[in-house]
């Protein structure tokens, strides 16, 4: 959990933190909902997710509300990590 | 499905979130021809009211120009007034190819398709270029119809920080194993009016191997030396792959638009471009007043001179009178309010001071950046400049907000 949260976290930092941008970014920021992160730049966080985890996010739950903070992505990612697991 | 109480109830519902939010749009009725003075209706039913207009396209001030309104008219004469068809079937007429020649030639490119509007062109375009195999990497802060025509395409989607080029050419490195790699970007960004790193991002195209696309509404016919855009202020003229821009701003404000640029991109899009294909093109009247707007433009740089003028000008009236200004080096000049209540209150006070300009907010600019974008005219004079100034302090001192700065200016918006 700890491990996936510090790559999402570090991840959104490089990805999306404008320069001069002061704003810190925690579990439970509001990512999505406070334009830190708007939907047309979220693409890049998804594939991201699916390559570095292995795993395939069907658009239905790739929604803004399960990418709005990074506790929430954290979750996300462990609950497909779980299902290819189990398919395999 | 019959429109019942309770289609309607939900709608209604929709409606009422969107006035909650704040985020409910007016439209205001002006009662005079496009101008720096207008006469404007707002509320509606209320009494018209004179205005000083700072919030228009009108960059150079052609949108009601005398010469541009006979060669309309004249147009009207000779071509008719519509074409009731679209462009392969039967609504080509000779002009509409003079115009694309025109602005080939202006533009400095290969070859031009007219759109109905540059928002089709941009929907348009990159469908019918670009596929599967390839990818599309965009600055963050392109226009909405951008990222609406990327959504329509098959290719790959990705997207770097703001004119931050380091970002981009990681984008780069990462996707060498597509087909096709296309940067897009705005010239002028139309929220900040800040201008696109063009030259920097041609090199990096060149290292790279990939096509340039610059949409150049806010930029074409006064960016640059002799008002060719963006890429002549950056010194590529000549280097950008696809420039779309419009004829619904600085070119007389009436509407259509096009792709210009290599000459297989835009004959792809002749072929494959749905809003070309399934829609009329611009009116002859409204190609008629565009090709003497493009005589008007290339015989003098006067108009552009005049309005880079204004704007520094302006500029240094707001920053003389204490207003938090973004940077920039365009006629568009955001004063920073930062809070979107503050916004729309400072608009609502400034019209009431007979100076018409709208605040922006979230979602149209990122939360907490909330401002009042101000545009200057060629068709401004000084007098229209001095006097909205006075209004803009008035309103300013109102709101105690006078020399405060970005930090301060925020934490009265956290208050």
């Amino acid at each position: 959990m700890d491990e996936i949260s510090k790559v999402v976290r570090d991840y959104i930092i490089r990805e999306y933190v404008q320069e001069g941008d002061d704003r810190e970014v925690t579990e439970t920021t509001r990512l999505i909902s406070s334009g830190l992160v708007d939907s047309f730049s979220m693409v890049s966080l998804l594939r991201f997710l699916e390559k570095k985890y292995a795993i395939h996010i069907p658009d239905a739950d790739a929604t803004p509300e399960a990418f709005d903070t990074v506790e929430r992505i954290v979750a996300l990612v462990q609950r497909f990590r779980k299902a290819e697991v189990s398919s395999v | 499905m019959a429109f019942s109480e309770a289609v309607r109830h939900s709608y209604h519902t929709d409606l009422d979130g969107i006035r909650a939010a704040g985020l409910f749009k007016e439209e205001r009725y002006i009662h005079s021809s496009q101008s720096s003075d207008i006469e404007v209706e707002f509320p509606i039913g209320s009494p018209t009211r004179k205005c000083i207009n700072i919030c228009a396209n009108n960059y150079l001030g052609l949108s009601s120009h005398p010469d541009v309104i006979a060669a309309a008219h004249a147009g009207l004469d000779s071509r008719g007034y519509g074409m009731s068809s679209v462009r392969f079937i039967c609504g080509t007429q000779d002009i509409h190819r003079e115009l694309e020649k025109r602005l080939t030639e202006f533009l400095g490119t290969e070859d031009t398709l007219l759109f109905p509007s540059c928002m089709d062109a941009n929907a348009g375009f990159f469908e019918a270029c670009l596929n599967d195999k390839d990818v599309m990497i965009a600055d963050r802060l392109v226009h909405a119809s951008i990222v609406d025509g990327m959504r329509l395409c098959k290719a790959m989607q990705d997207t770097f920080k703001h004119s931050d080029m380091g970002h981009l050419e990681e984008k780069l490195q990462e996707h060498q194993d597509k087909r096709f790699r296309m940067v897009i970007t705005d010239g002028v960004f139309s929220m900040d009016g800040d201008m696109a790193k063009l030259d920097a991002i041609v090199t990096l195209a060149e290292k790279y191997n990939a096509m340039v696309f610059v949409d150049d509404s806010h930029a074409t016919g006064f960016i640059g030396r002799t008002g060719r855009g963006t890429h002549e202020h950056c010194g590529v003229f000549g280097k950008v792959d696809v420039i779309t821009t419009t004829l619904g701003k600085a070119l007389g404000g009436a509407s259509g638009g096009c792709v210009s640029g290599r000459r297989e991109l835009v004959e792809m899009c002749r072929q494959r471009a749905r809003p070309y294909l399934f829609s009329n093109s611009v009116a002859p009247v409204i190609v008629a007043g565009a090709l003497k707007v493009l005589d008007l433009i290339s015989a003098t740089t006067e108009r552009r001179d005049k309005l880079e003028l204004n704007a520094r000008y302006w500029r240094s009236l707001l920053k003389e009178s204490g207003f938090d200004v973004k940077e920039g080096d365009t006629p568009i000049v955001p004063v920073m309010l930062y809070d979107a209540k503050l916004a729309q209150d400072f608009a609502r006070d400034l019209f009431d001071e007979g100076v018409y300009a709208v605040g922006f907010f979230f979602p149209v600019v990122p939360k907490g950046q909330a401002r009042i974008r101000t545009q200057l005219s060629a068709a401004h004079e000084i007098h229209h400049l001095d006097a909205a100034i006075e209004a803009f302090k008035k309103v300013g001192k109102k709101h105690n907000i006078l020399g405060l700065g970005r930090k301060e200016l925020m934490a009265l918006c956290v208050a």
